[in-house]
C-alpha cells in the first residue's frame, strides 16, 4: 500500500490556506471588527465541521447510514469534560488531553458498536446506531458522575473566545488534514468501493468487516473531539445537548454539502451554523428547511423526472452559450 | 399479585398498540423493501386529527374516526406519491434519508401548527370495566387486543387470499418476476403503503383512546419501538410483528414498574438495548426468513 505523503504539495497548499482565514478571522475577533454573535458563531463553526467531516466519512464515503453520531459526540464531551474538572494541569494542556481523552473514549464506542453489528446493513444499521445514540443519553441520565438530567456544569474555559477558537481551529485543520489523507489514500478507495458495491469490493479481497470498524472508529474519535471543544466552549453540557436532533443536523450538514464531498460538507456545516444567524426571526422554520433540504436533496439527485430536466437545462444552457458564442465571432 | 397481573395487563395493552404499528412497518418493509421513517409520524398526524375533530371540532366519534384512518391514508399516499416513488431505483441510502426528512418534516409541521405543548384528548371511548379472573380490566383494554387480533387476521387472509395480496406478496419475492406476470409493480407498492398508513390511522386512534394525550414528538419514539418489535419477530412476517409487539410492550411494562425509581429515566434505554441484542444475535428476528444475497 502507498504510504500516506504529508509533506505532498496539496497538503502544504492547504495548511498555508488555513493559516491565512486564520489570520483574517483572528484579526476581527481581536479587534472586534467581527460581531459578538459572529464570534460565538465562529467557535460552534469548528465543532460543527469537525462533526460533519466525521460523519461524512460513515455516510459519504462509507455509505453507511449512522444516526447515533451524537452518542459518540456525547461520549467525547462527557468523558473530556469529566477529566478536564478532576485535574490540575495548566488549561491548554488540560484541554488538548481532554480532547484526546474525549476522542479516545467515543473512538471506543464506536468500535465497540461498529464490531457488534458487523452482521448488518443499511436501514438495520442505521436504527442500531439510533438505538445506541439513544442508550447512551439514556444512561448518561441516570450515572451519577455525568450530573445526571441536571447536566454537568463548571467545566472549565480556555480564557477569550480568540484562545478558545484558536485550539478549535487547530483541531478543524487536523481532522480536514487527517480525513482528507484518508479518503485520498488507497484506504479511502478501499472504503468507496464497499459503498459502491460491496459484493465486488469483497470479490477483490477487501475485507469489509475490517474497513466497517476503522470506519466507525475514526469517525467517532472526532466526533468525540468536537464534543470536548463544546464542553470546553459553553462550559455546561446536559444530556438534551446530544438529542436525536443533533444527529440530523449533522446528517443535513452532510447531505448538504454532497454526500462524499469533504469541502461541500466543511461549507454546509458553516452555512448550517450561521443560519439561525440568517433566519433571524425565522428561526422556528429552521428544523423544517432542514426536513425539506433532506427530501429535496435526495429528490434532486435521484428522481428520474428532476435528472431529466437538469440534463435539459444543461443542454439549452449549452445551446445558448454556443450560439452567443458563435454570434460574438462573426 | 394483584399489582403484577395489573402490570401484565398494562404492557398487554402497550404491546397491542406496537403490534399494530409493527404490522405497518413489516408491510411496508416486507413489500417495498424501505424502512418507512415517517410511519410513526404517521400515527402522530392521526392523533392530532382526533384532537382537531372530537375536542376542536365536536364530531359525532364514529366519524371522526372514519375521517382519521382516512386522512392517514391519504397523507401516507400523498408521501408515498411526492417523496418515495420517485426513488423507486434510487439507492437505499438515499431513500432511507428522504424516509427520515418525511418523518422530521411531519414532526416539525406539527410543532408549528400546534406548538409543543401537550395537547389533551376528551375520553372519546368510554366503556366500563370488564371483570377478568378477578381482575378489573378497563374496556378499553378489551377494545385495543380486540381490533388488534381482527386486524391481524384480516390482513392475514388479505394477503393469502384476494389477488391483490397475492400479487404483494409476488412483489416482495421478486419484482422482476413479478412485473413479468404482469403485476403492476409500482401501483402495488402503492396500495402497500396505502394499507400502511390507515394501519398507522387505526393505531392512532387506539394510542388516543388509551393514552389521551399527543405531542409532536409522540410518534418518533413510539414508531422505533414499533419498529423493533417488527425486527424482534422478523421483519415481513405477521404473527412476527404481533409477537414481537406483545414482547415489547410486556418488557417495557415490567422494567417501568419494577426497576428502581432512578433507573426509570432508563426505560426507554432498555427497549433498545433488547433490539440491539436481538439484532446482533439473530438478524432476522424470531419468526423471519433467512436473506442470501445475490449478485
Amino acid at each position: 500500500m502507498k504510504r500516506i505523503n504529508l509533506k505532498s504539495h496539496r497538503n502544504l497548499i492547504f495548511v498555508a490556506a488555513a493559516i491565512v482565514v486564520y489570520a483574517f478571522i483572528a484579526y476581527g475577533m481581536n479587534s472586534n471588527l467581527l460581531p459578538r454573535a459572529t464570534q460565538t458563531l465562529a467557535i460552534k463553526a469548528c465543532y460543527n465541521v469537525i462533526l460533519a467531516l466525521s460523519l461524512s466519512l460513515i455516510v459519504g464515503f462509507l455509505g453507511e447510514l449512522s444516526l447515533g453520531h451524537a452518542g459518540f459526540f456525547a461520549l467525547g464531551a462527557y468523558s473530556g469534560c469529566i477529566f478536564s474538572i478532576n485535574s490540575n494541569l495548566p488549561i491548554e494542556l488540560r484541554f488538548v488531553l481532554a480532547a484526546l481523552i474525549g476522542g479516545t473514549v467515543a473512538a471506543i464506542g464506536g468500535f465497540l458498536i461498529s464490531s457488534s453489528i458487523l452482521r448488518l446493513q443499511g436501514d438495520y444499521l442505521a436504527i442500531v446506531t439510533l438505538a445506541f445514540g439513544e442508550i447512551i443519553r439514556s444512561f448518561i441520565k441516570i450515572i451519577p458522575v455525568t450530573g445526571g438530567t441536571a447536566g454537568l456544569g463548571g467545566i472549565p474555559s480556555l480564557g477569550s473566545k480568540l484562545k478558545t477558537f484558536t485550539f478549535s481551529y487547530v483541531f478543524v485543520i487536523l481532522t480536514i488534514l487527517v480525513i482528507r489523507n484518508i479518503v485520498a489514500s488507497s484506504h479511502g478507495r478501499a472504503i468507496t468501493s464497499i459503498r459502491d458495491n460491496a459484493i465486488a469490493a469483497e470479490s477483490i479481497g477487501i475485507n469489509i468487516k475490517l474497513y466497517k470498524i476503522k470506519v466507525f472508529t475514526v469517525g467517532a474519535f472526532f466526533a468525540g473531539i468536537a464534543g470536548v471543544i463544546l464542553g470546553h466552549y459553553i462550559n455546561f453540557i446536559e444530556p438534551a445537548n446530544f438529542n436525536y436532533n443533533v444527529s440530523i443536523e449533522i446528517l443535513v450538514m452532510v447531505v448538504l454539502g454532497g454526500m462524499g464531498n469533504l469541502l461541500g460538507s466543511i461549507i454546509a456545516a458553516v452555512v448550517i451554523t450561521f443560519l439561525p444567524e440568517i433566519l433571524r426571526g425565522f428561526d422556528q422554520y429552521r428544523l423544517l428547511i432542514y426536513a425539506l433540504a433532506l427530501i429535496f436533496m435526495m429528490l434532486a439527485s435521484n428522481s428520474p423526472r428532476i435528472i431529466n430536466f437538469r440534463v435539459k437545462a444543461r443542454e439549452k444552457a449549452a445551446g445558448l452559450y454556443k450560439k452567443l458564442f458563435t454570434r460574438k465571432e462573426e | 399479585m394483584q399489582q403484577f397481573i395489573m402490570t401484565l395487563i398494562d404492557g398487554i395493552n402497550l404491546g397491542s398498540v406496537y403490534a399494530l404499528v409493527a404490522l405497518g412497518y413489516t408491510m411496508v418493509y416486507g413489500i417495498a423493501k424501505m424502512l418507512n421513517f415517517a410511519h410513526g409520524d404517521i400515527i402522530m398526524v392521526g392523533a392530532y386529527t382526533i384532537v382537531v375533530f372530537i375536542t376542536r371540532l365536536s364530531i359525532s366519534v364514529p366519524l371522526a374516526m372514519i375521517l382519521c384512518v382516512a386522512f392517514c391514508a391519504l397523507l401516507g399516499f400523498v408521501v408515498e406519491k411526492l417523496a418515495y416513488k420517485p426513488l423507486r431505483h434510487a439507492t437505499p441510502l438515499s431513500v432511507l434519508i428522504t424516509a427520515i426528512g418525511v418523518s422530521y418534516l411531519l414532526q416539525n409541521l406539527a410543532l408549528l401548527i400546534f406548538g409543543t405543548n401537550r395537547q389533551f384528548i376528551v375520553r372519546f371511548i368510554d366503556v366500563g370495566n370488564f371483570n377478568l379472573f378477578g381482575v378489573s380490566v378497563s374496556g378499553i383494554s378489551v377494545i385495543i387486543w380486540v381490533t388488534t387480533i381482527v386486524i391481524m387476521i384480516g390482513l392475514y387472509t388479505f394477503i393469502k387470499k384476494t389477488k391483490l395480496g397475492r400479487a404483494m406478496l409476488a412483489v416482495s419475492e421478486d419484482k422482476g418476476a413479478a412485473q413479468l406476470m404482469g403485476i403492476n409493480v409500482n401501483r402495488t407498492i402503492s396500495i402497500t403503503f396505502v394499507i400502511g398508513s390507515a394501519l398507522a390511522g387505526v393505531a392512532s386512534i387506539l394510542y388516543s383512546a388509551k393514552y389521551l394525550n399527543v405531542d409532536p414528538y409522540t410518534g418518533s419514539l413510539f414508531g422505533i419501538k414499533a419498529f423493533a418489535a417488527a425486527v424482534f419477530g422478523g421483519i415481513g412476517s405477521i404473527p412476527g410483528a404481533m409477537i414481537g409487539g406483545l414482547l415489547i410492550g410486556l418488557i417495557e411494562a415490567l422494567t417501568a414498574s419494577y426497576l428502581p425509581f432512578n433507573l426509570n429515566a432508563a426505560s426507554d434505554g432498555f427497549a433498545f438495548v433488547i433490539l440491539i441484542i436481538m439484532l446482533v444475535l439473530k438478524p432476522t428476528g424470531l419468526l423471519g426468513k433467512k436473506n442470501t444475497e445475490k449478485v
